[in-house]
């Protein structure tokens, strides 16, 4: 009976403010005895565990040096002052120091290299590059879900860090109201509504599609390789739509913890801090929900940081990191830091929302994990080494986490590599030039 | 051989530079033989947002609504024109493509609207109609391919359409499905050079017939081919250098050849970049989302008018004191504006003339320059030298060094240094930052006397501004005056041949003997811009495309 109460409130917790669509038979007839796994379904075996979701959070200009790194290494470290904001996750996150980024005698292109090498290992030689590290986790943990990855932008943008192999950048939705358009617009399909009847016009579509399949395919015999291969990134984009329909032709398999999210409504999107720090708890909400609904499992969130700012005010974050002048009773420069400190906060506000989805023992934010990464160790002079890095939620057992690990030297792209094995992708060394390595962070690896 | 020498001949009965021959540098006055364009390889360029806008319109009319987000574009060597032989589509963006085609269809096959749009109407609406869907099929198919649809296209999508029909137990919900289909094609979506071998050179390729068409047509117009442009195609005439040049005439003369200088300016000018340009509302309260297209518009008909009604100088653009405003532009300009035409029509649009003493004149003491190469709160020397210099001088600045200590750069509120000249000054006694700040601060500083949301003004923080500096070794003392030294820089035309010839082929190309003399063609002839359309329309570059590499590239 306690347990039966104690689903109760999940319930209760998870269906705020909407109507309650999930009964609790249903409940107790999806979830095995712990709540953390799948109960047998259409011929599925019981007892699957709920799926690993994989994250990125890119938030460029750095923070201060000597404010965040933590005073002890290894297991059990306490935040420093900068990491204050993060602290309830302490025990579910690590903090990685002293790696950089290595240029290999290539020109520093600030604040876009270092995202080219965390994202892509490498500093690329033209406009065709490789995929990105969140690609390559989709293509491995994201093949059948409705979206292979979800892209968001907090400044009202559509940058990105997601690309596909080749010249593709994931475009991101860059305001919540179009992303739950996207997610939970009319083709969503509730897994845990009762009835199901395929849609008439979905069917026709899938019908179409495969029907028109080999006049399309005809034009790459036209075709030189490159373009080719810019041809193979639009099959590939096609085959989301036609998953997307396969999906919506199918009785999804229940998941007791999904409702879709709630419409979000008084959008304004922009880089005014008031707008963006709405919009992360929008964007964060939208997440644990499409997460926990299975309709994703990957996703990457563009902060934008340089451009935000407060209302009224000349300057912006990236000029305010250049030119304005370090406070001599503080030691660091003010305003930075009020900026620093605002999206901690906010990054925590985006963790609460993950972790805010109960799924049996456990949340959404712990078969997660998102992996924090920056351009800049220290924006105000474009340093690139000392980075900060951090990774939060255990990734459904795969990490161990509460852990600072201390790199002082060694590439950057240790996390990208350690993220790939994590999630399954076959890979022994990733990256180009200096930034490559075949050194993953076994600390954190369960 | 024989086509090109005449295509030369014709780009000379273009270009005064031309003749006498002797007069110019080596391989000038000529596009073939002389310096000869090594052939392209050939492209695939991904339609525009507006290309795609502009053919959905020329088929069925402005009023289809789209409805979908399109892909963020790519901009390599200054254009995204460029970008779009490397761009291709990603999944979110399918998803857009797929939406707007059901969207687009859905409002074609509209119980309202559908006696308009199609040529013809099922025997019964409940059923499949292989004749009618086989007519709007190969119809929309020839606009949508930029050439008629081969039998096997036509017999999938006519299938498709039947069967759709047959389960849907609706001829037009069948037909929407098929044409959606279509419009989601990477055939549509993609604008291929299709290769066939050339009769006149053996062993050699040439574009096909409509390939050549489509090439011209989105050059010159910013779309797809008219119905002249494919019979030209269709009879072959288009391959006659004589037929060739006919039609390029035509559509030089038409008025669609705005549309294509708008769409080559709204490239070469960053316009895409208004997409998210913000103004703090408390420090620039007069610059609402109204001003941020108004502003966009006026320099795009301040430019039209200019170089293609009045077919003037292009280096004018650097000092005209002709435009047209708005309201909402004239209360930041602080002139007087009428409400209404001279002839009391209600257009928002006046014409407008600074006067000689006005600090403007130009497109880049403009509001879409000067508020677009700014920070939100305040005005940016650097930036808007760089603009200068990348966008209309085609040279590239350096990025920034890394480590670099910016403590001396600016404070705002320090009482010695009030404006930010003085502030960059003291910047820049930082020897590493000295060189490119050189480059790009003193034509900013001329720019000082507009304030970051486009606004004229004598002094910033108390302090008289100085808007004094140089250009490659050309003084000046104002705003008006370094568009002067621009309007006589050979940098600023050279400039937009490149751009012209890169924005036409989709590649890049480095200051060839063929491109120096495509620069005294220009120079020669006037620097009138149709003209300069209308060289490249007709040389080689255009339309020598070698077949693709088979290897992947890098």
């Amino acid at each position: 009976m306690n347990k039966l109460a104690s689903r109760r409130r999940v319930l209760k917790s998870t269906t705020v403010g909407l109507a309650t669509a999930v009964g609790l038979p249903l409940l107790d007839c999806f979830l095995n005895a712990n709540g953390n796994a799948m109960a047998a379904t259409d011929g599925k075996k019981a007892g699957a565990p709920l799926p690993v979701c994989f994250g990125t959070w890119w938030q460029g200009l750095g923070l201060n040096p000597g404010r965040w790194i933590p005073e002890k290494v290894g297991a059990g470290y306490t935040h420093n002052v900068e990491l204050k904001p993060l602290e309830k996750f302490t025990g579910r996150m690590n903090v990685i120091s002293g790696t950089k980024y290595f240029l290999d005698g290539r020109p520093l292109e600030t604040h876009t290299t270092g995202l080219q090498i965390a994202s892509m290992g490498r500093i690329p030689t033209g406009v065709n590059t490789v995929a990105s590290l969140d690609s390559e986790i989709a293509d491995v943990i994201g093949k059948n879900t409705r979206f292979r990855s979800i892209e968001l932008a907090l400044d009202g943008s559509r940058a990105s860090v997601s690309k596909r192999a080749g010249s593709a950048t994931n475009p991101s939705d860059p305001s919540p109201e179009a992303l739950y358009a996207r997610i939970f617009g009319p083709e969503f399909r509730d897994p845990n509504a009762a009835d199901f009847t395929p849609d008439v016009q979905a069917m026709a579509r899938r019908s179409v599609l495969s029907d028109v399949q080999d006049e399309r395919m005809s034009l790459a015999k036209e075709l030189g390789a490159s373009d080719r291969a810019r041809l193979d990134e639009y099959f590939t984009a096609l085959r989301q739509v036609e998953q997307q329909l396969d999906i919506e032709l199918r009785k999804p398999d229940p998941l007791p913890a999904c409702s879709a999210s709630a419409k979000p409504t008084d959008i304004k999107t922009g880089r005014e801090v008031a707008f963006v720090e709405q919009n992360i708890k929008m964007f964060g909400t939208l997440m644990a929900h499409a997460l926990a609904c299975g309709q994703t499992r990957v996703f990457n969130v563009m902060v934008g940081s340089l451009g935000l700012r407060k209302p009224g005010t000349t300057q912006s974050w990236h000029p305010l990191t250049h030119e304005e002048p370090i406070d001599d009773a503080l030691g660091y420069q003010k305003e930075v830091t009020w900026f620093i400190d605002f999206m901690n906060r906010g990054f925590a506000s985006f963790l609460t929302e993950l972790d805010s989805i109960k799924e049996g023992a456990g949340t959404v934010l712990d078969r997660s994990v998102v992996v924090w990464q920056t351009d800049h160790g220290y924006a105000r002079t474009h340093t690139i080494d000392a980075l900060p890095i951090f990774t939060v939620g255990g990734a459904a057992g795969r990490l161990k986490t509460g852990i600072h690990v201390s790199a002082a030297g060694d590439p950057a792209t240790r996390i990208g590599l350690t993220m790939q094995q994590a999630m399954g992708v076959q890979r022994g060394s990733w990256g180009g030039l200096s930034n490559e390595t075949s050194k993953t962070f076994t600390e954190i690896l369960a | 051989m024989k086509q090109m020498h005449l295509i030369a001949v014709a780009v000379c009965a273009a270009l005064a530079s031309c003749a006498p021959a002797e007069d110019k540098v080596s391989g000038a006055g000529t596009t073939a033989g002389v310096a000869p364009v090594v052939a392209g390889e050939a492209t695939m360029r991904r339609l525009t947002a507006e290309q795609y806008q502009n053919v959905i319109a020329d088929l069925f009319g402005d009023t289809i609504e789209l409805g979908g987000r399109f892909e963020p574009e790519l901009r390599v060597n200054g254009l995204m024109a460029v970008g779009a032989s490397s761009v291709s589509v990603t999944a979110a963006g399918m998803e857009q493509y797929d939406m707007m085609a059901r969207r687009i269809a859905a409002q074609i096959m509209d119980e309202k609207r559908r006696a308009l749009m199609m040529p013809c109407q099922p025997a019964d609406a409940k059923l499949a109609d292989d004749a009618c869907a086989r007519q709007f099929l190969a119809e929309s198919g020839l606009w949508l391919y930029r050439r008629p649809l081969t039998d096997a296209e036509l017999g999938s999508y006519v299938t498709t359409a039947n069967k759709a029909a047959a389960r849907l137990g609706n001829f037009h919900d069948g037909l929407a499905m098929s044409f959606s289909a279509m419009l989601a094609s990477p055939r549509f979506l993609f604008r291929q050079e299709t290769l066939e071998p050339d009769p006149a050179h053996k062993g050699q390729v040439r574009l096909t017939a409509y390939a050549k068409a489509a090439q011209l047509s989105f050059f010159l117009w910013n779309s797809g081919p008219d119905r002249a442009l494919f019979e030209a195609a269709r009879t072959g005439e288009i391959h006659t250098p004589k037929g060739y040049a006919k039609q390029v005439d035509r559509m030089i003369a038409s008025p669609r050849l705005e549309r294509g200088v708008r769409a080559f300016f709204v490239d070469n000018f960053h316009f895409d970049e208004f997409s998210l340009l913000t103004k703090d509302a408390e420090i620039f309260p007069k610059f609402s989302a109204q001003v941020l297209a108004d502003a966009q518009e006026q320099t795009l008909r301040t430019v039209v008018d200019l170089l293609v009604k009045r077919r003037g100088d292009y280096r004018d653009i650097f000092t005209t004191k002709k435009t047209f405003l708005t309201q909402e532009l004239a209360a930041i300009y602080k002139v007087p504006v009428a409400e209404h035409g001279p002839n009391g029509s209600p257009d928002i649009w006046q014409a407008f003339e600074f006067s000689k003493d006005s600090a403007y004149g130009g497109v880049q003491s403009q509001i879409a320059f000067t508020a677009l190469h700014s920070h939100p709160g305040r005005s940016s020397p650097t930036i808007r030298g760089k603009a200068i210099r990348e966008i209309l001088m085609c040279q590239k600045v350096p990025a920034p060094p890394g480590n670099v200590d910016f403590k001396l750069v600016q404070d705002t509120n320090n009482p010695v240094y009030r404006t930010v000249r003085q502030r960059m000054d003291a910047h820049a006694t930082n020897p590493v930052c000295t060189g490119c700040h050189k480059i790009t601060d003193p034509m900013g500083y001329a720019l000082e006397t507009f304030d970051g949301g486009g606004a004229f003004r004598t002094k910033e923080n108390g302090a008289d501004i100085d808007a004094s500096g140089t250009l490659d070794g050309k003084q000046f003392k104002s705003a008006m005056e370094l568009g002067k030294v621009l309007h006589d820089s050979p940098a600023t035309a050279n400039c937009l041949v490149n751009r012209m010839a890169s924005y036409a082929t989709g590649r890049t190309f480095k200051r060839e003997p063929w491109i120096q003399a495509m620069e005294q063609g220009f120079a020669a002839q006037g620097y009138v811009v149709p003209e300069l359309m209308r060289a490249v329309a007709l040389h080689d570059v255009f339309t020598r495309v070698a077949p693709p590499a088979q290897q992947a590239a890098n």
